[in-house]
């Protein structure tokens, strides 16, 4: 398979490439890893006439603290991400979903920047920057702006970055010490896009749950945020009857599609499930 | 269609083309370079086939445009055997261990096993089976593939090669 024709573009400089993409307009689409937006213009799924390719940007790249936050630039790929020691410390969860994005290979190339830009409901990261309350940096020819994860997506492939933006890098604040994190994924086999995935950063006082946020992959056209599955939990430890009023909150909101992956109930229920798992292994971890 | 020259250097020599923006490097390395070995499988980034090493990553060499790689230093299967024409101890261990069956899959596998021993020379066998999993086997259910790996493995760290027991 042979993608349609395009003219390729390779930008030194987040300017130069927002420059393209608003003088070349729709036909311009910016290219990262390029692991989703390859196989799909070889499926001729997508035919932009121009593609950005940012590899050529050097400042996209990098991972360092800034204050309070973890400042991840967009075109970093999710192996490095693996590979560094600083989020292994200060943001684990991330390596946790991050070794399940697809393959070794893949992850060499897939970035984080496309991972959350794109919009795909089956993306992992999404769901995550919203567990942790990170936000977007955006540039466009207007000058930039910061959109929450939260805020960020609006539908299946459908976000707030407008056409002529790039989206340069996110943002994540710490989490508190001592807090418990897991990423809870189920998937037909490794590699697979998420049947039902959950994400939980909480913290523990006293034997109880102090604060809690929960994210949801692949359960609706967007990521979500389980705010009153989270609340469902708060102040408890974790009792059955706790665990099950959240994963029944968790499941309130979700409206998976019905596709290869199950019906509707199924991944409803295993999602649950995830909810529970993750919350009850991310309690494991706090102190 | 305009064409772009790329220059890069490819199992140690320097190779340059014109190509179409469009042209995917398996594309390239097949037709231009006329290094077949390197194979196309399901042409949807799932199979594994077509991986190659670009500057130290394995990658998928259907999901990344030749003009993409230029600059760039790549080995394909072409590359992996010894100065002297010898077998490479991933290659030894694929005949040994009968890492193969039908071979369409090995060329990838020992790609990606190539990359694999030189972030961690002794990886256990569940290392093994994640660090492959980009890789799709049809034929041997990946049991022999894992101990081929294996064997490499000891052969590299200069240790004899035990099989496990079943």
């Amino acid at each position: 398979m042979i993608p349609g024709s395009f003219d390729y573009h390779r930008p030194t400089s987040v300017a130069d490439a927002v420059k393209l993409l608003s003088t070349l307009g729709e036909e311009a689409r910016p290219l990262a890893g390029g692991h989703s937006l390859v196989p799909m213009m070889k499926l001729r799924l997508a035919t932009p006439g121009h593609l950005v390719d940012l590899h050529g940007i050097a400042g996209l790249k990098g991972i360092l603290q800034d204050g309070n936050r973890i400042v991840i630039g967009a075109m970093t790929t999710q192996h490095e991400l693996l590979q560094s020691n600083e989020i292994a410390k200060s943001l684990p969860i991330l390596h946790e979903a991050a070794v399940l994005i697809a393959d070794p290979q893949v992850r060499y190339r897939g970035t984080l920047g496309g991972n959350v830009a794109n919009g795909d409901p089956g993306n992992d990261m999404p769901a995550l920057m919203m567990t942790l309350g990170a936000a977007y940096h955006l540039e466009g020819p207007n000058g930039s702006r910061q959109v929450a994860a939260g805020d960020f997506y609006q539908g299946a492939y459908f976000t707030a970055l407008e056409p002529s933006e790039i989206l340069t890098s996110v943002s994540i604040p710490l989490p508190a010490a001592g807090h418990g994190y897991a990423y809870e994924k189920l998937k037909r086999k490794v590699g697979d896009y998420a049947t039902a995935a959950a994400a939980v950063v909480l913290t523990m006082a006293g034997g109880k749950v102090a604060t809690c946020s929960i994210g949801l992959t692949n359960l609706h056209e967007t990521p979500l945020l389980a705010a009153d599955a989270a609340k469902a939990v708060i102040g408890t430890s974790l009792d059955a009857a706790s665990l099950k009023k959240a994963a029944s909150a968790a499941e309130a909101i979700m409206a998976p599609a019905a596709d290869a992956r199950g019906p509707v109930e199924y991944r409803k229920h295993v999602g649950g499930i995830m909810v529970t798992r993750a919350l009850q292994r991310a309690a494991e971890r706090a102190h | 269609m305009a064409k772009t020259h790329i220059t890069m250097k490819v199992n140690g020599a320097e190779v340059e083309g014109l190509v179409e923006q469009r042209t995917l490097l398996v594309h390239f390395l097949r037709e231009n370079l006329q290094l077949t070995g390197t194979h196309i499988g399901c042409e949807t980034t799932h199979c594994g086939a077509c991986t190659v090493d670009i500057d130290g990553m394995s990658v998928k060499s259907c999901t990344m445009f030749a003009l993409q790689a230029d600059g760039s230093d790549i080995t394909t299967i072409e590359g992996m055997a010894n100065a002297d024409g010898s077998l490479s101890p991933l290659q030894e261990g694929f005949r040994m261990m009968h890492g193969l069956q039908c071979g369409f899959c090995t060329p990838g596998m020992i790609m990606r096993a190539h990359r694999l021993l030189k972030e961690n020379p002794s990886p256990s066998e569940e290392e093994i089976r994640m660090g492959i999993s980009g890789n799709i086997c049809r034929c041997t259910g990946y049991q022999n593939i894992v101990k081929a790996i294996q064997y490499a493995a000891a052969k590299i760290n200069g240790v004899e090669y035990k099989e496990a027991a079943e």
